[in-house]
């Protein structure tokens, strides 16, 4: 699924496609729309999407990425499928409480927990 | 005796190449400085916020339209101005982005990230500058 020119690492597990940054800084506007449009085709790819982002190993994340995950929420809600993400640093995680968008996202400590929450 | 302050006074013409240089500036002046690990992520995060909101919204990304940066870090503040060549905007009529109704709109939030994170925020008449100030203070994550 990921290619060259692509961030991030896309892997299977029962039914679950689980994604992972390969950059520690997700705040470059090029990175982000191509992030954006792997994982909109992981989404479109699938009739009920279940989908893991990990974020171990990053340091950085912009409002733009922050957009990113929103579109990718919406996305996957109207297809009535599940989001979980996973692994965030501290740091991140402040983003997402800053923003509130921790009460919209299913936010779990680790991938091994969200692989068990998924229905 | 105390040293001078980090000044950086640049037009960004490219928003790619030259937030890169201005992040790299300001990064080894934050630690010169000592800046928490805190501090620099904060800034970090605001700059880009800042920088891009500029090139984007306030230029319209048009090609030959320039950003104007400085800044002023020593140890006890960093200090950044950053205007753009567009009319300005009111930045209180940006929707709250943490409001229930606005939560699934994908943008509206490099404003509330730098508002969070600095020390002042302020946009200077008519909207085109912006000025944001971090008070170097102990790592509020520690």
């Amino acid at each position: 699924m990921s290619n060259s020119t692509s961030v991030i690492q896309i892997s299977e597990d029962a039914g679950v496609k689980k994604i992972t940054f390969t950059q520690r800084s997700i705040i470059d506007e090029t990175v982000i729309h191509q992030i954006g449009k792997d994982i909109v085709t992981v989404i479109d790819g699938a009739a009920k999407p279940k989908i893991l982002i990990s974020f171990q190993g990053v340091e950085h994340l912009s409002s733009a990425a922050l957009g990113v995950l929103i579109t990718c929420h919406n996305r996957i809600r109207v297809k009535e499928g599940q989001l979980y993400l996973s692994d965030i640093p501290k740091p991140i995680f402040e983003i997402f409480k800053i923003t509130k968008l921790n009460k919209m996202f299913q936010i779990v400590d680790t991938s091994d927990v969200a692989m068990k929450s998924f229905k | 005796m105390r040293s001078e302050p980090y000044i950086q006074d640049e037009i960004l013409t490219d928003l790619k190449t030259d937030l890169e240089k201005v992040q790299k500036g300001v990064a080894e002046a934050l630690v010169k400085n000592n800046y928490s690990e805190f501090a620099q992520f904060a800034i970090r995060l605001c700059l880009e916020e800042a920088i891009v909101n500029a090139f984007r919204h306030g230029n319209h990304s048009q090609p030959g339209k320039v950003v104007k940066f400085l800044c002023k870090i020593d140890p006890e503040s960093a200090e950044f101005k950053i205007e753009d060549e567009g009319h300005g905007f009111d930045p209180e009529g940006v929707p709250d982005p943490t409001a229930e109704e606005n939560l699934e709109i994908p943008s509206g939030r490099g404003l509330m990230l730098m508002r969070a994170y600095m020390s002042e925020v302020a946009h200077l008449p008519p909207g085109n500058m912006l000025r944001m100030v971090y008070r170097n203070g102990p790592d509020p994550a520690k």
